[in-house]
């Protein structure tokens, strides 16, 4: 803060607290010209206004409060660019990216400055961080025995993965896996399950009216559905075999699917988006494009490996 | 004159004169300087202004009141940090106008929402959270898919906010109508949404 500004708010301010001591001095002498104890001439139903002067604990705690201001602004910053005497702010302000955040922060401590947030995050650093660097050593299938990681794992996913997977980790219709029945878009093995946390998914179903028309879609929805046992109309499920090619890329001749391209298996009568014949053909006519987001910055990699641990105890 | 407090206990109009100038003591002090800082005025790193779009779906945000439950204020406080990410600083809000900071959380802070989640979890949360989040007690908001934008005023909303000292080119401006035409409500504030508090980096 300039210098200008320093003097404005450290005039403006002082001066109102010494103003307050004057005014208080002021109104303590009796300017009435009427005796202390005696009535200073109104009168309403019996009830009088004497000239008492002001209460002594009152004048106390005015004194006080003066008092304490200046031992305040002493302290803490509130005069413009004076840091106060303990260097104490709440947290770094001045920030135009996370590089100067993490720098703002490292010269704090350097210079021995109380910067409260960074103070809370030392704190719960040097609690926490034992822990799950602890966890992170241990591998997952290991892991995944010890209750108490189990739990850190559930609260991890009730606050960041619960929103599209539920609380219950069963997912919800319209593309939101379930992560209980061992059924995996992308591998259920612990490191697979830490990539897919890690990097995110991003999954590509293409849109197949163009290439097929809507009579080609009725016969592969047909072909798709009858792979996990249901009972479909032949001569189209006959057709729709024969257009598979196209879809054999992704999900294989036999349709069990690809977990290295995420493409799921079509054979197992679950579904992500539904398994209605409204739902597939809707499926094939738009495309899907699922999104699982990574979540590398917002949670670490050694929390990533207990919430891991955590979706991986689900089905094993 | 005896009793000169008299004076002022006498004349209600004085005696709001001297108030005035006693409160707007407080105001000189915490306002004012704060206008003039540059740490309020200068914009993070990585700041853009609004796409067409996104002005759009923010203008959307405002009509359906989403402040009133969502805040978009992250203060630095650990407990809010871990869960919403970095605390906000001044430089992201230079060219909000009027700002969206709300002051009250029915629902969680909004501030660095985007990219938190994917376009399609949005769009099956606006219409009805509880088809995702089955704890959820926000209304839905079904009819943003059905109402097009037109994209009639975008420009003008634009040139508004160029007046503001927000950098739109004339590009931009030109080309908001087309970028905006045909596109529903529900695109553009999700648009806005995913655009939230990514561009402290």
């Amino acid at each position: 803060m300039s210098m200008f500004w320093t003097i404005w708010i450290s005039v403006i301010t002082l001066g109102s607290i010494i103003g307050c001591y004057f005014l208080l001095r002021w109104c303590l002498s009796n300017k009435t010209g009427v005796a202390e104890g005696e009535s200073m001439g109104h009168e309403f139903d019996g009830i009088e206004e004497i000239n008492n002067p002001l209460p002594k604990w009152w004048t106390i705690m005015f004194y006080i409060t003066i008092v304490w201001g200046l031992i305040y602004l002493a302290l803490y910053p509130g005069l413009g660019s004076w840091q106060g005497l303990w260097g104490w702010k709440s947290s770094n302000q001045n920030i135009q990216s996370l590089e100067e955040s993490r720098q703002a922060r490292a010269d704090a401590a350097e210079q021995g400055l109380l910067v409260q947030y960074d103070r809370e995050l030392d704190v719960a650093a040097e609690k926490f961080d034992p822990i799950f660097e602890a966890y992170a050593q241990v591998p997952i299938e290991e892991l995944a025995n010890d209750p108490e990681a189990i739990k850190v794992g559930q609260r991890l996913f009730l606050q960041n993965c619960s929103q599209c997977h539920g609380s219950d980790a069963r997912g919800q219709n319209g593309g939101f896996p379930n992560l209980t029945d061992d059924d995996w878009l992308y591998g259920g093995s612990p490191a697979k399950i830490k990539e897919t946390l890690i990097m995110g998914r991003q999954a590509a179903m293409p849109a197949w009216l163009d290439a097929m028309g809507e009579q080609g879609i009725d016969e592969v929805v047909a072909y798709v559905l009858s792979l996990s046992g249901r009972d479909v109309d032949q001569e189209l499920k006959q057709a729709g075999k024969a257009r598979f090619a196209a879809c054999a890329a992704c999900h294989g001749m036999d349709g069990k699917g690809n977990q290295a391209l995420g493409a799921p298996n079509l054979t197992d009568n679950i579904w992500l988006y539904g398994g209605s014949q409204r739902a597939v053909t809707e499926t094939l006519t738009y495309g899907r494009n699922g999104v699982m987001p990574s979540f590398k910055k917002t949670l670490g990699e050694d929390k990533i490996h207990v919430v891991a641990t955590y979706v991986y105890s689900l089905s094993n | 004159m005896k009793n000169p407090h008299e004076l002022i206990e006498k004349n209600v109009g004085l005696l709001t004169v001297l108030i005035l100038i006693a409160i707007s003591f407080g105001a000189m002090v915490q306002i004012t300087p704060l206008m003039f800082q540059q740490q309020v005025m200068e914009p993070v790193k990585n700041l853009r202004p609004y796409t067409a779009l996104e002005l759009e779906g923010r203008d959307i945000y405002i009509r359906e009141g989403c402040v009133g439950c969502h805040s978009q204020m992250i203060r630095p406080f650990r407990a809010e940090t871990e869960r919403y990410g970095h605390y906000s600083v001044a430089g992201e809000s230079v060219w909000e106008h009027p700002f969206l900071w709300g002051s009250k959380r029915t629902g969680p802070d909004l501030a660095r929402v985007g990219g938190r989640y994917s376009d399609e979890w949005h769009r099956v949360h606006l219409r009805n959270p509880r088809d995702v989040v089955p704890e959820s007690n926000m209304p839905g908001f079904p009819w943003l898919e059905e109402n097009t934008l037109t994209g009639e005023l975008t420009a003008e909303k634009m040139e508004v906010f160029r007046g503001f000292g927000v950098p739109y080119t004339d590009e931009d401006i030109a080309g908001a109508k087309a970028a905006v035409q045909g596109k529903t409500e529900m695109q553009a504030l999700i648009a806005y949404l995913q655009s939230l508090g990514t561009h402290l980096q």
